[in-house]
């Protein structure tokens, strides 16, 4: 059972580093939006389970080949109450440094939704007594502020669109059109649900490469897919001329550069814009079926290794 | 019958009015802000009375959204906006704008933060 613990630790090490790493340079994830974000998604919950894995199997060890004759061995011993031959203090603090990281990460999740749902409530709140919804147009409602800003603020039945005035003067009504599909897209798929589990993974593991790095390319990603959707009903010259007005319209000479100021360095480093205005301005193929199958594979291995390494060692031997 | 969210609206929009037009006025008592609420819907269908109470429930909402502020001093109560609407959509925007550590997790903004150079690019991209 040693070897499955090691082996457990060196994926845990793999998919904390080398992979994200790497995965976040590759160019083919433009090129298949949905299966990258499996990919990440089964990076993230491989990685949290070997982590969690080797630790439990290594702490496990003298009670058992495989985790779940260690887990009952490890009952047994607390329901006896008996003195375990060969369970040293280092394999304890093993153990409970699984359960540490296991409850950690749990917790970071539930922590992230209640923070984030209050944040959104909050802004709802206050949505509703400052803005006025728009004719002909359900769930959207329209800010008066100069800047132009779109932005969607999901929540099940209250999610809303949210429009600056800044932004109607400034586009067209099929760029304003484009707009709103992009940030229906958002909502009608969900994606907050992605963006909470990798602002949770990143706030449960905030210096690991591999928590920043996902947390950023599933943001690209999902503004991708969002173009995408708008795609369906917008041409490509109308959704990069909404893109490229509303961005560089960001801080108009005329209204005294409101967003500067609120601009830190590292979101400036942090752009999405540019990846996804090079995509929609010489779009490529879809990646291939075979490879996208290829991916979707891999991600499902991803999934399988960590687990037969807890459950099977013993079960060949008997 | 307007909900409650309505009335809230309703009611802030008095406050937030009454501050920018007569300086004396700022403070309203629940009495005063009923009549003026019971004008502005005189010509409402439904046609029903609104009552002070559900005027004071939205009130004390309010309060605890910490909106509005009660002046306790003389009796009735008076009640006046603790900030300006335009301060609210500031406070709002900054949160839009802003980069709070949970921000793009907590709304989808169509674009993200933009760099002067890459504006610029796009500016001349659309000039092109």
């Amino acid at each position: 059972m040693f070897w499955a613990s090691y082996l457990l630790a060196a994926m845990a090490v793999i998919l904390a580093w080398p992979v994200p790493v790497l995965l976040a340079r590759a160019k083919w994830t433009a090129r298949a939006p949905v299966t990258a974000l499996v990919l990440w998604q089964a990076i993230a919950l491989a990685g949290g389970l070997s982590m969690i894995g080797a630790m439990l199997t290594w702490g496990l060890e003298p009670l058992g080949e495989n985790l779940l004759a260690g887990l009952q061995g490890l009952a047994g011993l607390l329901v006896s109450y008996a003195p375990a031959p060969g369970l040293d203090l280092i394999h304890v603090f093993a153990l409970s440094a699984a359960l540490l990281l296991g409850v950690h990460l749990v917790f970071t999740l539930l922590l992230t939704y209640y923070r984030i749902r209050k944040q959104r409530n909050k802004h709802r709140d206050l949505l509703n007594l400052l803005s006025s919804p728009v004719k002909n147009s359900p769930k959207t409602l329209v800010i008066s502020h100069p800047a132009p800003v779109a932005y969607c603020l999901p929540g099940g039945a209250g999610s809303v669109t949210v429009l600056s005035e800044g932004l109607l003067e400034l586009l067209r009504p099929e760029e304003l059109e484009a707009v709103l599909n992009h940030e229906r897209a958002h909502l009608n798929q969900r994606h907050d649900l992605l963006l909470w589990a990798f602002a949770a993974w990143r706030s449960a593991l905030p210096w690991l490469p591999t928590s920043q790095l996902a947390q950023r390319a599933v943001n690209e990603l999902i503004e991708m897919l969002a173009d995408d959707g708008a795609l369906r009903t917008a041409n490509r010259e109308t959704l990069i001329r909404a893109v490229a007005v509303v961005a560089s319209g960001e801080r108009p000479s005329g209204v005294g550069a409101p967003a500067k100021e609120l601009l830190t360095p590292e979101e400036s480093e942090a752009l999405s814009t540019a990846h996804r205005l090079h995509r929609l301005l010489s779009p490529s193929p879809p990646l291939g079926k075979p490879a996208q199958a290829l991916v979707l594979g891999c991600s499902a291995l991803l999934l399988a290794v960590p687990t037969v390494l807890l459950l099977a060692p013993g079960l060949a031997a008997g | 019958m307007a909900t409650l969210g309505e009335l809230e609206r309703a009611v802030m929009d008095l406050l937030w009015q009454s501050d920018s037009e007569d300086p004396a006025e700022i403070a309203l008592t629940a009495n005063a802000l009923r009549d003026r609420l019971a004008r502005k819907t005189a010509s409402s269908p439904d046609g029903k009375e609104l009552a002070v109470t559900t005027v004071l429930t939205v009130l004390s909402r309010l309060e605890k959204k910490g909106l509005v502020q009660r002046e306790r001093d003389i009796r009735p109560h008076r009640y006046r906006a603790v900030t300006s609407r335009e301060e609210h959509t500031v406070e709002l925007m900054n949160e839009v704008l802003g980069s709070a550590p949970d921000r793009e997790a907590v709304l989808a903004k169509f674009i993200g933060s933009v760099s002067e150079q890459e504006a610029e690019t796009l500016r001349k991209l659309l000039t092109a």
